[in-house]
């Protein structure tokens, strides 16, 4: 897949922020009824395991399920506009929480602790069927993408104000940045949920990918000051002043600082007056 | 002639993660655990905290057995943010007859 999708398709800049300040972005019903009605078939199956780091082009047969539903052109568009052109993937799996299984995944980061600056993974979420509260939709923490943690060392924390239990109509599908804080919860339904998941690597550097129209709209700026109610204050500002530092790699713009929280710790004048 | 009854103890945990280092500030997050084995907390079981405030669960009579310690940041790593920083270990003790 290296075709640049339709501009209409890209992501906005407030899209984008948004995605900066959430880690993540909700995609409600958008893959149409003919393939949700053949996903689970299709996930029961098992889609062939690749490489690490295989090409998408490689990675998914052209034609098949997997590739039919990231050419969606609004998925594709989202995809381009979070990693680019030709991204790699790293892994995918199909997530079954089983029937009344009584347990619950501990809340926890893919991977590994991984903290670039100036770059990210995102993980692909589809749901192929109507998920109800009761059926362990994925929890996920909003704007917990940044912290610094290792996979589940996140454990102990049960629940989290503000937090996100996915019910949604099929066919939705949601892209999480690799840091997010997320899990499968316990499904307390007689009926087995289905998540297939595929992660993306970048191959090229994430600059301006999306559609940059709107840029310096107002409401960049209130996506990228959004405060969660499981955020201390005090950190929720060192969230803001990290969102920023992310905003100013993704747009190239090292003068991008709304609440002059970054230029404030960094001006350390050098120019020397004569003395008095 | 009286029914000798044994009585068992057992301990019920709960965490609670608050907005600053007061203890009566709100309630960001929380975890509970029951040893009675009567409840099944988990992962994303409840939107809503069971008391909105440290001191709230002090009051419903949860006794404080830990609280963190403020450490201030790495030389360095002044910006970083990771852990929620203010969590406080409550417990309750209830007796269960054997």
């Amino acid at each position: 897949m290296t075709i640049q999708p339709a501009r209409e398709h890209l992501l906005t800049s407030v899209q984008m922020a948004h995605f900066v300040a959430h880690g993540s972005l909700r995609m409600d019903a958008v893959v149409p009824d003919d393939m949700n009605a053949q996903a689970v078939d299709v996930l029961r199956a098992g889609i062939p395991p690749v490489k690490y780091g295989t090409p998408l082009n490689e990675a998914f047969p052209e034609g098949s399920f997997a590739r039919r539903l990231v050419e969606l052109p609004q998925v594709a568009g989202a995809l381009y506009s979070l990693v680019g052109p030709g991204p790699t993937v790293d892994h995918h799996a199909v997530h079954i929480r089983k029937p009344n299984e009584g347990h619950a995944q501990p809340l926890h980061g893919d991977a590994i602790i991984d903290v670039r600056p100036d770059a990210f993974d995102v993980q692909l979420m589809y749901y192929p069927q109507k998920v109800t509260l009761d059926m362990g939709g994925t929890l996920s923490v909003p704007g917990s993408h940044l912290r610094r943690t290792n996979e589940s060392d996140t454990g102990r924390y049960q629940n989290l104000r503000g937090q996100t239990r996915l019910v949604c109509e099929p066919g939705t599908v949601v892209f999480l940045h690799h840091g997010i804080w997320h899990g499968g919860r316990r499904n307390d339904s007689d009926i087995a949920r289905y998540m297939f998941k595929i992660r993306f690597n970048p191959t090229v550097r994430q600059l301006r990918l999306w559609n940059t129209d709107d840029l310096h709209d107002p409401e960049v700026v209130a996506e990228l000051n959004t405060r969660f109610p499981w955020y201390e204050p005090a950190t929720g500002r060192l969230e803001v002043y990290n969102r920023v530092m992310l905003w100013q790699a993704l747009t190239g713009d090292d003068t991008f600082d709304p609440d002059y929280w970054v230029t404030r710790v960094s001006n350390r004048p050098q120019r020397i007056v004569a003395a008095g | 002639m009286s029914t000798l009854t044994q009585q068992i103890v057992r301990q019920q945990v709960l965490v609670l993660y608050l907005s600053t280092s007061a203890l009566d500030s709100s309630v960001v997050g929380w975890s509970v655990y029951d040893g009675t084995g009567r409840t099944t907390p988990t992962t994303g079981d409840s939107d809503e905290p069971p008391y909105n405030t440290g001191v709230a669960a002090l009051q419903d009579g949860w006794r404080l057995i830990q609280a963190a310690q403020l450490i201030p940041p790495y030389p360095g790593h002044e910006y970083d943010v990771s852990f929620l920083k203010h969590e406080f270990l409550f417990e309750k003790l209830v007796h269960l007859e054997g």
